[in-house]
């Protein structure tokens, strides 16, 4: 069975979901093969790795890859795939995932498909395009089958494999070094499950009114233990940070529960939330757009809507 | 080259790059003979991340000095979007048009951009970071890599001081600060600037701007490596997705939280 690379989506040492996802889509198509880049590669990394099939695990440790954002990425699977010969390359769908895929794609002279939802043994990638109104299925042409894929498309399923760790000697090329990153700002982070991953986003937008009426919209997020998100009415006006903005210019999420409040539906909006698997909808304008989207809608204000909701689902959780 | 009109600013050359979409709110489709975008269907406005990249091009030139040439490659029509950019305050404009062109992927639009770039002198190349109709998020990385060029991509703040351009990276932590050397790639989201309207002034001034037309063979672009059959990758066959059952509205009576609970519970979230 041919290689199927994956790249390791990680944050401060963790796997993020994504790549378990991506393990999972890999199985289907070969052997999966994860590559690691940057420093900080461990035990519990390798043990999830492992869990979710990753047969072999290669590794570039080389501190000086936190320094230059997406050019290294590239070149190291580049690399790999000219000395390993893969049958396709899995990437999450993040900014910078796509970005990697891209110049991944030009060095190899070979296809790329963004944002698949499914991907199947013939290489066969499913898209959901349009704000999810058509189905595509697409394949590479030419090379070897690049594929960014998009968080929570895929159920992760565990299944051994061995994570055999290889390491890769890093020498990084001027070309991949033109663009350094001198300073990382780190917005403050509760301890709620990260946006793009959250099986469940609870959203505010305009209809919220100010930072301390997003209490609410928290309170609701934290019973149903998910993610927090907020349209770009929100964010502008500075009541909820940016790397919280759902929508075109914001995250693309995909959870199984959306829950919109105040939001009205602007297809910018609608862009990163389409297709999340159960949308509910709070709103006082029965004619929002977004109630078009809604499985369970309720025209009423959200003051007094969710504040009940989260009450209900408080003491039913404890029933 | 580059020239220097005061030792402590340096007149900037700046390209732009600007897709043709259909109008934001069309309802989008692919065409039953081709797959490919159906660009008939909709009305064609100018994706509205570049109009951010525009305005960020403009603003730059306005503090440094210099020009922008703002480029586009589409078909005929894609001439409107060259004007707009023009009207808006852009000096001159590039347009790659060729029926060849039809079809092309992303790399093949990165592979024609990155040829009628190359040699132009540009110290920064700015883009959207997104199409609204491919929503790809590749193009600007792609051209980055073809033209050996730094990419600094996804920003929200851009500054020049002499031969440097910085940038806030977008992240999901907050921002990355990116600096490098010009010449650059830069992308732009839409938190960057405010992108002004066209006065009726600068309407009329684009009529009389330039625009050069350039064909495949102009560009001397491999015929090759464009359009539809020399795609990297194709599309097998495209469905409308069935309609999503209509869900259910209520009005809130004092109970719409509970009634939210109920459908929650029913469908095993709580
Ligand atoms: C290039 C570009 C990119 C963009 N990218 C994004 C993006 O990524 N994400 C995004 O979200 N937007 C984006 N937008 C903006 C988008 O067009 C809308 O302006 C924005 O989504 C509106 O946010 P909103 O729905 O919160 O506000 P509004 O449209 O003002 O809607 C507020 C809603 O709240 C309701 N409401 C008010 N008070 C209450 C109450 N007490 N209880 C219940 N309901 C109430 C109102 O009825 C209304 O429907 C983008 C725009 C552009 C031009
Ligand atoms: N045909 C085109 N002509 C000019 N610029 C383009 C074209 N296609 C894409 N771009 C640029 O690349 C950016 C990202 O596009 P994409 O990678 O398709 O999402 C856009 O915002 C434009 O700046």
């Amino acid at each position: 069975m041919g290689e199927v690379l994956v790249l390791v989506d990680h944050a401060d040492g963790v796997v993020k979901k994504v790549t378990t996802e991506l393990l999972t889509l890999a199985r289907v198509m070969g052997e999966p093969a994860a590559v690691w880049v940057g420093p900080g590669y461990n035990d519990a990394a390798s043990a999830t790795l492992a869990e979710f099939g990753a047969a072999k695990v290669y590794v570039a440790e080389d501190p000086a890859l936190n320094d230059y954002p997406v050019a290294p990425t590239a070149e190291l699977l580049a690399s790999i795939v000219a000395s390993a010969s893969p049958v396709a390359v899995l990437v999450a769908s993040s900014a910078d995932g796509k970005e990697a895929a891209g110049r991944l794609a030009v060095k190899i002279d070979s296809g790329v498909i963004t944002d698949a939802v499914d991907i199947d043994a013939s290489m066969t990638a499913t898209q959901s395009v349009f704000g999810g109104s058509t189905i595509v299925h697409s394949r590479v042409t030419s090379g070897t089958p690049i594929f960014t894929v998009r968080t929570n498309a895929v159920a992760p399923v565990p299944a051994p494999g061995a994570a055999t760790r290889v390491d890769v000697s890093v020498s990084l090329t001027a070309s991949a070094t033109k663009a350094r990153i001198t300073g990382r700002t780190v917005a403050a982070k509760g301890g709620r499950p990260e946006l793009a991953e959250a099986a469940v986003v609870v959203s505010g937008g305009r209809g919220v009114g100010s930072a301390d009426g997003f209490d609410v919209i928290e309170k609701l997020a934290d019973s149903l233990g998910g993610a927090v998100g907020a349209s770009r009415a929100a964010t502008d006006a500075g009541w909820y940070p940016h790397q919280f903005q759902v929508g075109q210019t914001g995250k693309t999420v995909s959870p199984q529960l959306y829950i919109a409040n105040g939001i009205s539906g602007a297809i910018q909006h609608r862009a990163g939330m389409q297709t999340s698997k159960t949308i509910v909808v709070v709103n006082k304008d029965a004619e929002a757009p977004i109630f078009e989207l809604a499985d369970f809608g309720v025209v009423g204000d959200l003051f007094t809507v969710v504040p009940q909701l989260t009450e209900q689902v408080e003491s039913r959780k404890g029933a | 080259m580059r020239q220097g009109d005061k030792f402590w600013s340096v007149a900037m050359k700046i390209a732009v790059c600007v897709k043709q979409v259909p109008d934001t709110w069309a309802e989008k489709r692919l065409r039953a003979d081709d797959s490919t975008l159906d660009r008939e269907a909709a009305d064609g406005v100018m994706n509205e991340l570049d109009e951010y990249a525009v305005e960020e091009a403009l603003k730059l030139v306005e503090a440094h000095g210099g020009e922008v040439v703002v480029v586009s490659m589409g078909p005929d029509r894609a001439g409107e979007t060259v004007r707009k950019a023009l009207s808006m305050g852009a000096d001159s404009g590039i347009h790659l048009v060729d029926d060849s062109l039809h079809g092309s992927d992303a790399l093949a639009t990165s592979y024609a951009l990155a040829t009628v770039l190359a040699g132009r002198d540009f110290d920064l190349i700015i883009f959207g970071s997104e199409s609204t109709d491919a929503r790809m998020s590749v193009v600007p990385a792609m051209v980055a890599e073809r033209l050996d060029l730094a990419q600094l991509t996804f920003a929200q703040k851009v500054d020049v001081t002499g031969d440097t351009v910085t940038i806030e990276r977008l992240a999901d932590y907050g921002f990355d600060t990116v600096t490098a050397s010009l010449p650059a790639v830069i992308s732009v989201v839409e938190k960057i600037n405010e992108p002004r309207y066209p006065s009726f002034k600068g309407i009329m001034a684009a009529k009389k701007k330039p625009v050069e037309t350039l064909s495949v063979a102009d560009a001397g672009l491999d015929a090759s490596k464009i359009g539809a059959s020399a795609a990297w990758s194709g599309v097998a066959d495209f469905a409308a997705r069935p309609p999503k059952a209509a869900g259910v509205v209520v009005t809130d009576d004092g109970d719409g939280g509970l009634k939210i609970a109920d459908f929650l519970t029913n469908q095993k979230f709580i």
